[in-house]
């Protein structure tokens, strides 16, 4: 029986909070450890200097990850080269490992629009802010991909607030019927901004809801890496090469915690206490994989050291960077809009290059 | 006409006459509800409905899940069935997937039902940019909703103004639609009575008297105009502001006695310019007051572009200096 088949109830784990071995441990090099082990860092150091730069005004509003790097990270190691991610605006953890850089993110977030720009040679899809709406486009894509005979698995994180809009319904009804190869990812964090997740559905759990698609819902310890990427590989090879009878689309709840705010924005020691954040802190992904690793031997004090130096300066550099690009120019508003600018843009842009000419980017910046 | 009473007044933001809004319904009104994303203990993303959970409880103050087609389609059931629901989206960017409700349903259940049934609700909105906020999260789109006939589009630009066209909004025996600009959320304070009093819906104030020209808008956009108004008074320019106040239905007296006063127009608006609230306001000018012009009317908006990120919200928004080169050229047709 594969892991997916596993009773929506029961939540697959391969370690547990202290590292320790509790399940088949998925077959993946060492490498891929030490991969996935440093991507983790390099997420969770990105996500304590990004919330930084915003608190020091830096950058504008956030959505921090800390907490969610298992998930992330363990999912998106799951993926082959040519499949496709459509996230949420709280993946760059896993939009990082699929070529989306930490300089690109930290634009987006500083309101640059080249930060929107997903570089050519990733598979990724633009941030979706719009809660739940990137449901029905990673359907699409995967439907279209199947209709043109690829053998592609589009996988779509979305959070446990998403589960109540329409879209999440559509999204999966219609992956359901069109047997399109996609994996939905849900990083059930317990938390949508200040409402409980159990405010989002009476539902038991939101695996479940995979059954009412005809579908299958499995639920994972979203803080294990290691589980999430079993579930995950699982999902992507089953949207390639259904069995017979399987629908090729699935439903991952990964069960986890964000640590911090739902954005630099809010304060969450407002809607939940600290007794059930310390709680969560204790199943912390990365300590965990951590551990796991120095028991098998793959890493020890050194090579902790050396990963440590390696994440700090890539965030170093990356913020660099970004803070290095100076403000676009307007003409960027206009841009893009249309394959070819309209001439009532072209006008709107040219009337305000002429007033700025004559009285000087002071006149209309403020602060 | 404000009916403004003698009594306390306290001195409060434009969210916290939000806030006192609702308090004072509520208090006067157990048919008066809340509900929305993060409206029950966090209090509102902006304060809007902070305390009113501990005050009137969760049935009255309802956190709901997220799901904004449900918000307003649950609420809409509720209005029907005797209660007095004031949904709150978000951020007006997010208000989409209850299009359908909105304009399906909320707007024309009167009229589709012969007056058997009605929605008498409020839904509450932020909108408008300038707070370096992240994408979607700016966007000025009143038009779409002033577009539909069987909806009220309200945007007030002062505290006073907020409580008292809040408290019309949830008296009124049909949907209004309630856009705050929060920019101006906690941009300054203003003496805001402590009972309750209306600020009639449909009604426009003029906040700067002039005889040179006319100049309406509303919302965020009033300062940057007062402060053109004022720096142009300097150059022997006379400029009358109205504050439209109510975006529909347009307040066309209080628009057509100051247009025939001074005979030339301005229009300032964040909103995109085509399809926008200045076009309907020249047009209106147009029929009424032809023979009054003396210059085509200005039209000092947003770009027909997409709200940009951030970065450059600066030079989407109409600046004080845009609103003064417009007038300019009004003034020298």
């Amino acid at each position: 029986m594969s892991t997916l088949q596993h009773d929506p109830d029961d939540r697959v784990q391969v370690l547990d909070e202290d590292g320790e071995v509790v399940g088949d441990v998925p077959d993946l090099s060492e490498d891929d450890l030490v991969g996935m082990y440093r991507h983790m860092r390099l997420a969770r150091h990105f996500d304590q200097r990004a919330v930084s730069l915003q608190r020091q005004g830096r950058m504008g509003t956030y959505p921090p990850l800390s907490g969610q790097e298992g998930a992330q990270i363990g999912s998106v190691y799951a993926l082959e080269e040519d499949d496709w991610m459509f996230p949420s605006y709280r993946e760059h953890g896993g939009a990082l490992v699929r070529g989306v850089g930490l300089k690109q993110t930290l634009l987006y977030w500083m309101g640059h629009e080249e930060g929107n720009k997903i570089p050519a040679e990733a598979n990724v899809f633009p941030v979706a802010v719009p809660i739940a709406t990137q449901i029905p486009h990673a359907t699409g894509a995967a439907w279209a991909s199947r209709l043109q005979g690829e053998a592609k698995a589009f996988i779509c994180y979305f959070g446990d607030g998403a589960t109540s809009e329409g879209d999440f319904h559509e999204g999966l009804n219609f992956a359901g019927v069109f047997d399109a190869p996609a994996v939905f990812f849900c990083n059930n964090n317990q938390w949508a901004i200040s409402v409980p997740r159990e405010r989002q559905t009476a539902s038991e759990t939101i695996a479940q809801k995979a059954g009412a698609y005809g579908i299958e819902g499995v639920q994972v310890d979203g803080m294990d890496p290691l589980a999430v990427y079993k579930v995950t590989k699982q999902a992507v090879e089953k949207a390639k090469n259904p069995g017979e009878d399987e629908l090729r689309p699935t439903l991952i709840e990964a069960v986890q915690y964000r640590f911090g705010a739902h954005t630099t924005a809010d304060d969450p020691t407002v809607y939940r206490d600290d007794d059930e954040v310390e709680r969560w802190k204790a199943k912390d992904p990365i300590p965990r994989l951590e551990a796991y690793l120095r028991g098998e031997g793959i890493l020890d004090d050194e090579r902790v050291d050396e990963i440590t130096e390696e994440v700090e300066g890539a965030v170093a550099d990356a913020i660099k960077e970004a803070e290095a690009v100076t403000r676009p120019e307007p003409e960027e508003i206009f841009a893009h809009v249309f394959a070819d600018m309209p001439e009532h843009v072209r006008e709107q842009r040219d009337a305000f290059e002429a007033l700025r000419e004559k009285y000087g980017d002071e006149a209309f910046l403020r602060e | 006409m404000a009916t403004q009473q003698e009594t306390e007044t306290q001195n409060l933001t434009l969210v916290q006459a939000v806030r006192d809004g609702l308090y004072t319904e509520m208090q006067r009104d157990d048919d008066v509800l809340v509900m929305g994303e993060d409206v029950g203990k966090n209090g509102g993303v902006f304060r809007a409905t902070e305390g009113l959970y501990d005050e009137f409880g969760g049935d009255r103050v309802v956190d709901t899940p997220l799901a904004e087609s449900g918000i307003v389609g649950t609420a809409i059931g509720m209005a029907a069935y005797g209660l007095k629901p004031v949904p709150e989206i978000q951020f007006q960017g997010f208000i989409y997937p209850a299009f359908d409700q909105i304009v399906s349903h909320a707007a024309r259940l009167r009229t589709r039902s012969r007056g058997r049934y009605t929605c008498p609700m409020v839904i509450r909105a932020p909108y408008g940019g300038g707070i370096r906020a992240p994408e979607h999260h700016s966007e000025s789109k009143e038009a779409f909703f002033a577009h539909e006939a069987g909806l009220k589009v309200v945007i007030p630009s002062t505290p006073y103004d907020t409580k008292g066209l809040l408290i019309s909004a949830i008296r009124d025996p049909d949907p209004v639609m309630f856009f705050e600009p929060k920019l101006i959320y906690r941009a300054f304070r203003g003496e805001v009575p402590e009972d309750d009093y209306t600020v009639p819906i449909g009604e426009a104030a003029v906040r700067r008297e002039g005889t040179d020209i006319s100049v309406f808008t509303y919302g965020a956009m009033t300062r940057p105009t007062m402060d053109a108004a004022e720096h142009l008074a300097e150059d022997g320019v006379d400029v009358e502001v109205v504050d439209l106040r109510t975006v529909s239905p347009l307040d066309r007296d209080t628009i057509v006695e100051s247009f025939k006063k001074t005979g030339r127009a301005a229009v300032v608006h964040e909103a995109p310019k085509s399809g926008g609230l200045a076009g309907e306001i020249t047009a209106i000018i147009q029929e009424e007051a032809l023979l009054y012009q003396e210059a085509p009317v200005e039209r000092i908006t947003g770009f027909d572009t997409p709200f940009p990120l951030y970065a450059l919200e600066d030079y989407y928004l109409p600046s004080a200096a845009r609103v003064e080169a417009g007038i300019r050229d009004a003034m020298e047709f």
